[in-house]
């Protein structure tokens, strides 16, 4: 048996809570507020108390997903296809009509450098400023 | 946030408006009710009688989309009574004769009669606020989810800056942001109109600077905002869209619209967690992880950057963001031409890099290494290696140096009620969800206290359609219709009702206005029209 606390930052909400992930065998187990963090010391609302509770959910994606016509259903595809897939076909519709036919919508739930890079990857790649999040949401 | 939350154990005056502070930012919460308790004032000016303005010393309910109006109201009393800090309006601030006369007709008659709140308490609270030694205004999207949502803000830096209470320790200007990151994703450039640190797309000399860091940087002209992407997928200008960690299909205005502008495109890419109501329409599904899966940073509301810490390896087949993202990349840059720049590579070994390829480019986060991050949180602007970080903005000079009043006139909301739809319906968050769902509501614990959507609704009105307790309702607007249950509460005044977003199978946004504010593009969440029936 492997037990390990390891220290986070909550995802709820842009407090920012600081909290130790339990993790029990590769499973994560519960939360535990952390001590002495400037902005909780201790405490977390309910939120937080159980900001594990999704992660080993049933419904998790653990494949990538190819639709092959519109309309049709996913099925299972390797990385491979699916990163192919996406870069063939965004290529594609950027050759036809232009970066500013595509734009991108980043996440206020992914982490700084995910942001970063993907409007990189929109700016730098693509050529586009079509890029933004549900800040306004 | 101007100011950092733990300086509120410091602050003698809160103004606290269009936020459900103990709901959505409980720790928040935390720190205004542990300062109410040695003595600190707490005013609360919100349409719902929420736990926060119930707890308040002084509780304002205005009409829904009349704050200008309100804070306008009392600047008035403020330069009225002369209770206005005139060293700092003269030394650190420009505009004041504008503003002055600008605010001359906001009476606390006048803005009684505009906003229903009492001419005594508008005058209450002026002396309150402007009297206190140090005083903090905290808001959040009842501010900001307006047509009028840049002259709300504008509004309640004008009344920080007048009685300057800002550029000091518990004061401040203080938005309290949703999301967990939605800080950090402003400060990354994902958005349209600035590139990281808030450089703007429009400046020749920064577009210089990203050209030849990443060897190609785009013309200098805005792109598009969330809503203009869906509307122009809808209108066939955007034919592929690419969405990381977001759910459109619950959370953005006009559903029924998002839907055919989705429908239309040609080519959508779907990158979450979870199949959510967006991936129902996508081409392509990209597994990435949660939290608990990858190493990373987030930025809370006062500019704080922590660390993400991995606990277990990803599941199953799925990868963390960063590096799905790296992988298309690289396939990407493969089918064009070589890109010469610093940084025009894509081979990062570790999220530690890619900061510090982000902090090189981003002045506000050149200090930043995770060397640093694992003694503590540091809060930016940290432009160097030794440079502590800022707790608090503005205390010397402001961004632009003298600070800017600027002089706003009330207008009314987009959709007002009528004979056709009689309520005024606004929307926001409760205690157990978040945003669109997809986690809280696979969190058991979480789903079992609250696990269905509902419209909140005073007596009177529920009275008058015939309503009892928990009964069946069909709210409708405009642009769509949701069945949901009735919760009889006097939360609400007669006339509005409140109903929660996070629920897709009872969809608010499928009943909001997409009307926008013309610079900020942020939807009229806060006040639709809408008409009620009981279902039989």
């Amino acid at each position: 048996m492997e037990y390990r606390n390891v220290l986070t930052t909550c995802i709820y909400c842009g407090v920012g809570c600081g909290l130790y992930l339990q993790v029990l065998d590769g499973q994560v187990v519960g939360t535990w507020p952390a001590k002495g963090h400037p902005l909780n010391d201790g405490r977390l609302c309910v939120k937080g108390w159980y900001a594990h509770s999704f992660i080993h959910h049933p419904e998790r994606l653990t494949t990538p997903l190819i639709r092959d016509q519109k309309g049709g259903p996913l099925r299972q595809a390797s990385w491979e296809e699916a990163l192919d897939r996406v870069a063939q076909r965004l290529m594609a519709i950027r050759e036809t009509h232009g970066p500013d036919a595509i734009a991108f919508m980043a996440s206020a739930k992914c982490t700084n450098e995910e942001n970063y890079l993907l409007q990189k990857l929109a700016r730098s790649i693509i050529g586009t400023h079509n890029v933004d999040h549900c800040a306004r949401l | 946030m101007t100011n950092s939350i733990p300086e509120f154990d410091e602050t003698d005056c809160f103004l606290i408006t269009g936020s459900n502070t103990t709901e959505a930012h409980p720790l928040v919460a935390t720190h205004v009710l542990r300062a109410q308790r040695r003595g600190a004032k707490v005013i609360v000016v919100d349409p719902r009688r929420t736990q926060i303005a119930r707890l308040a010393d002084l509780y304002l309910r205005q009409r829904p989309g009349t704050d200008v109006a309100w804070l306008n109201g009392l600047m008035h009393v403020i330069i009225q009574e002369g209770m206005y800090d005139a060293e700092f309006v003269e030394s650190r601030t420009e505009g004041f004769e504008e503003l002055k006369a600008a605010v001359a007709e906001y009476t606390p008659e006048r803005v009684e009669a505009i906003t229903g709140i009492p001419a005594a308490d508008l005058v209450t609270a002026a002396r309150i606020y402007a009297q206190a030694g140090r005083a903090a205004i905290l808001y959040t999207m009842g501010i900001t989810q307006h047509t009028t949502g840049v002259d709300n803000v504008l509004s309640c830096a004008n009344l920080a800056m007048l009685t300057g209470h800002i550029g000091r320790p518990g004061t401040g200007v203080n938005p309290l942001r949703g999301q967990n990151n939605v800080q950090g994703a402003c400060d990354m450039g994902a958005l349209p109109n600035v590139y990281p640190g808030y450089q703007p797309v429009t400046s020749e000399a920064v577009q210089a600077k990203f050209q030849e860091a990443w060897g190609y940087a785009p013309p200098l002209r805005a792109g598009l905002t969330v809503t203009e992407m869906t509307d122009a997928a809808y209108h066939g200008a955007v034919k592929a869209l690419y969405i990381m960690a977001e759910n459109p299909m619950v959370s953005d205005p006009d559903l029924n619209h998002v839907r055919a502008a989705l429908e239309r495109c040609d080519f959508l890419v779907v990158q979450d967690i979870f199949p959510t109501e967006t991936a129902e329409f996508a081409d392509v599904v990209l597994p990435g992880v949660s939290f608990a899966e990858k190493e990373g940073t987030f930025t809370n509301t006062e500019r704080r950057i922590q660390r993400v810490r991995q606990a277990i390896p990803p599941l199953g087949d799925a990868r963390p963001d960063w590096q799905i993202i790296c992988g298309l990349a690289q396939r990407m840059v493969g089918m064009q031409p070589t890109r010469e720049g610093r940084f025009a590579g894509w081979e990062y070994c570790s999220p530690a890099e890619i900061m510090a390829e982000a902090a090189a480019l981003t002045p506000s986060y050149g200090g930043v290494t995770y060397e640093r991050l694992e003694q503590g949180s540091l809060q930016w602007p940290v432009p160097t290696p030794d440079h502590p970080g800022t707790p608090y903005l503005h205390k010397d000079r402001f961004t632009r140096g003298l600070g800017r009043f600027t002089a706003v006139a009330y207008k009314e909301p987009a959709e007002l009620p009528d004979e056709e739809y009689p309520f005024l319906l606004t929307t926001g968050r409760m205690m157990f969800h978040y945003h669109t769902g997809s986690m809280t509501r696979r969190s058991e614990k979480l789903e079992r206290e609250v696990p269905e959507g509902y419209v909140e609704i005073s007596p009177e009105d529920a009275g008058r359609l015939g309503l009892g307790k928990s009964a069946r309702v069909r709210v409708i607007s405009r642009r769509g219709t949701i069945e949901t249950r009735a919760w009889i509460t006097r939360r609400v005044p007669p006339g509005t009702v409140f109903i929660p977003f996070h629920f897709a199978e009872a969809a608010a946004n499928l009943l909001t206005n997409p009307a926008l504010d013309p610079i900020a593009k942020i939807p009229e969440y806060k006040v639709a029209a809408v008409r009620l029936e009981r279902v039989a």
